[in-house]
């Protein structure tokens, strides 16, 4: 009798998701997939609406990372209007994108990755969280804190508002910045470097732990893609993409955002709410999985030479003396998560310094003057693209967003696919300690499932068991 | 409100304290000049009085019906309460029965934190809405070079259809429709931009008091209007401040 095994909700991730595992005759994972039930809808709504809204509008697609979504929507919005933002406003934008990487990449790391990493995947579930953390390791998850709450006020510098600011407007900025927000911000700076540098050697004092992992944890070949300087610098938020291969060689450079519908492609699947882009060239055929990329900060470290920041290029020479100049073990994100975390506040530091940062003016000023407008930008969890189609008179008339979790779905399925073949030969060994190595591997990614699902689909979902021979054989769906 | 001949000399009681009004004073002027808050919506100190929001109702003695504050001139030893459980509950649902009849996101309103329905929603405790909301698709004009016209937030108070045509003369503004297809329109119902009778002059975009009109370009939270200029307009053009002559009382 075929079975299976439904782990629904993961915990942990925001958003909502599901997984199945497929069992095939013989007890052992024929499948295991990642289901993206919760479902958005903004592409549609946004229809009709001022192009001036969207950076806001979109940004409400998402509480964790809305900075990344106005980012992008603004830089869409820009290309509406056929602008060039002022240089104070880029360097505002910038400081914004850091700070955003900052507090997520640090409330991934300690509040949803730490506990497994920290207190072992085969600690008790029920002190197995942040909460666990806190009674075991009190200073650690205090500096977690405060490291957030300065991401989250460069931020509030920039956008106002920590979670759903606005600040961030088409043309640029809304407001000059002041020397009262950057004394604020250089007030930080001593400390949370420090903090940062101190999570990196606590995360590399326990990487030998997990060997294992770092083995099974989606270890194999595939493309990255992230934005990149031409020279091998690693880039946030303005400029071009890289796509690099298994091998570290550069497969396409410096191409241009707006042009990504040229090299991806988005294969809509019939059993999530995600779609799944690929690169083009390398499919020929239904099948998207050869041309699966991975984004985000593994790809990010792995695209770039180098950060181009002391202390985190210090780091990352050592990451990749241990494990080769690219990364492919999906258990490296949380490295590459802490690493940017590092460049991240040495970014901010030398951007404190720059005098540009407080001139002004900082918001160009135009109506529509294109019809079609794409951003892109790195957000935590990768590339994010906005591409905006508008009437003359400047509503929109189409949406298409490009989401980071997204561009990951083809290699979080193969994951969890490769955790599920290492840890489950069958039903009895659906271990606390395996299941939680499943979603530990989705967790890896850092999915933020409320923003990858924005697109309207028609489907009810359904969870299926499917035998050899393509007949449907369980059918569950969800409440 | 037109220039005072006398003192005021009608005796009103308005909560329980007496004051003296003015002849030809609206309840709600007499209550704002002593200092009684009422709400109101559709009102503009300068125009005429519209009386169709409902919100600014009080209860006068020996009436068991509300009444319009804005729209009900005094009469000597009247009696006014303007705040009952029954008046702020009444209220209370005009704003809810707004919001449910309009698509108001205030998230990323270019209103949000200086718009009027927000604030009587805050006044009004309107945590939540008992109606459903009818989500009704609506248009946004956006075919003026200067100005924005978003029917999701418009609550229908006339103000733009008033001064257009009260002060500027121009009339661009009406109603069209009735009940629930009712709805704001230009130069009977063609593109705003269209109209050839619209001066620009954007004072419509000024008296709005929700994000339904606004200046193109604003983001989040940017638009703020202005409804007071017209109470200045208004008093200028009585008292002639303009042409350095003062009409003799
Ligand atoms: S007009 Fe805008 S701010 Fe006012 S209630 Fe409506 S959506 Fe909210
Ligand atoms: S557009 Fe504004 S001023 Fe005009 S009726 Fe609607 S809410 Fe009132
Ligand atoms: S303010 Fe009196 S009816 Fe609108």
């Amino acid at each position: 009798m075929h079975d299976i095994h439904v782990i629904d909700p993961v915990t942990r991730i925001e958003g909502h998701a599901k997984i199945t595992l497929h069992l095939d005759d013989g007890g052992s994972i024929a499948d295991a997939r990642f289901h993206v039930t919760e479902f958005r809808g903004f592409e549609e709504f946004c229809r009709g609406r001022p192009l001036d809204e969207m950076p806001a509008l979109t940004a409400r697609t998402c509480g964790i990372c809305p900075v990344s979504h106005l980012l992008a929507g603004a830089k869409a919005t820009d290309a509406l209007c056929a602008v060039r933002i002022p240089p104070p406003a880029v360097l505002q934008r910038r400081l914004a994108n850091l700070g955003q990487i900052v507090q997520s990449h640090v409330l991934s790391f300690f509040h949803l990755s730490a506990p497994d990493l920290l207190l072992g995947m085969e600690s008790d579930p029920a002190v197995r969280n942040v909460f666990g953390l806190m009674a075991a390791e009190p200073e650690i998850v205090r500096r977690g804190i405060r490291l957030r709450q300065f991401g989250q006020e460069v931020i509030a510098s920039v956008a106002f508002d920590k979670i759903h600011g606005g600040g961030i407007v088409t043309g640029g900025v809304a407001e000059p910045f002041t020397t009262a927000k950057r004394d604020a911000v250089v007030g930080w700076l001593d400390e949370v470097h420090a903090s940062a540098l101190a999570t990196w050697d606590l995360l590399w004092s326990v990487t030998d732990q997990f060997a294992d992992e770092i083995a099974i944890f989606g270890d194999f070949d595939s493309l990255y893609l992230s934005h990149c300087l031409p020279d091998g610098t690693w880039e946030h938020i303005d400029g071009n993409l890289r796509i690099t291969g298994a091998d570290g060689q550069i497969v396409v450079d410096q191409f241009d955002p707006a042009d990504y519908l040229e090299l991806l492609g988005e294969s809509g699947k019939t059993d999530s709410y995600l779609k799944a882009p690929y690169y083009k060239p390398y499919v020929d055929g239904d099948d998207p999985r050869p041309g699966m990329y991975r984004v985000g900060p593994l790809a990010r470290i792995n695209n770039a030479e180098r950060f181009g920041t002391p202390e985190a290029d210090a780091r990352l020479a050592l990451l990749r003396e241990r494990f080769g100049r690219t990364a492919t073990s999906a258990f490296l994100y949380h490295h590459a998560r802490v690493l940017e975390v590092i460049a991240s506040i040495e970014r901010i530091a030398a951007l404190m310094d720059d005098p540009e940062l407080l001139t002004w003016p900082v918001r160009a000023d135009a109506g529509v003057n294109a019809l079609r407008g794409v951003g892109a930008s790195e957000a935590p969890r990768g590339t994010l693209f906005h591409d905006y189609s508008v009437d003359r008179q400047g509503l929109i008339t189409g949406v298409n967003l490009v989401i980071a979790t997204g561009q990951n779905d083809l290699a979080i399925n193969r994951t969890i696919t490769d955790i599920a073949r290492a840890y489950v030969h069958g039903p009895d060994d659906l271990t606390d300690g395996a299941l939680n190595r499943i979603e530990a591997g989705v967790r890896a990614y850092d999915p933020c499932l409320s923003c990858s699902t924005h697109a309207v689909g028609q489907m009810p979902m359904v969870v299926e068991l499917v035998a050899p021979d393509g007949e449907v054989i369980a059918h569950r769906r969800r409440d | 409100m037109s220039r005072r001949a006398s003192r005021p000399s009608l005796p009103v009681t308005i909560d329980g304290e007496e004051y003296l009004a003015y002849e030809g004073e609206t309840i709600l002027d007499l209550a704002r000049r002593v200092g009684v808050r009422i709400p109101t919506l559709c009102q503009l100190d300068g125009l005429s009085v519209f009386g169709g929001c409902r919100l600014c109702v009080v209860q006068t003695e020996g009436d068991h019906r509300l009444k319009p504050a804005c729209a009900t001139e005094v009469t000597g030893d009247l009696e006014v309460t303007t705040s009952t459980h029954e008046i702020r509950e009444h209220r209370r649902r005009i704003v809810e029965l707004l919001f449910a009849e309009g698509n108001h996101i205030c998230a990323f309103c270019v209103s949000t934190g200086h718009c009027e329905l927000q604030d009587l929603a805050t006044e009004h405790n309107v945590d939540h809405i008992h109606y459903d909301y009818e989500y009704p698709r609506n248009t946004v004009d956006a075919s003026h070079p200067k100005y924005l016209l978003d029917r999701d937030r418009c609550v229908l108070c006339t103000r733009c259809v008033r001064v257009c045509d009260e002060f500027e003369g121009a009339h661009v503004w009406d109603i069209a429709q009735r009940g629930s297809e009712s709805r704001i329109v230009a130069g009977l119902d063609i593109p705003w931009g269209e109209s050839e009778s619209c001066t620009w002059c954007g004072k419509c975009v000024l008296v709005c008091p929700t994000g339904a009109l606004s200046f193109k370009g604003r983001s989040t939270g940017e638009m703020v209007h202005d409804p007071e200029v017209i109470a200045f307009l208004s008093r200028a053009r009585r008292e002639g401040e303009w042409v350095g002559r003062k009409e003799q009382v």
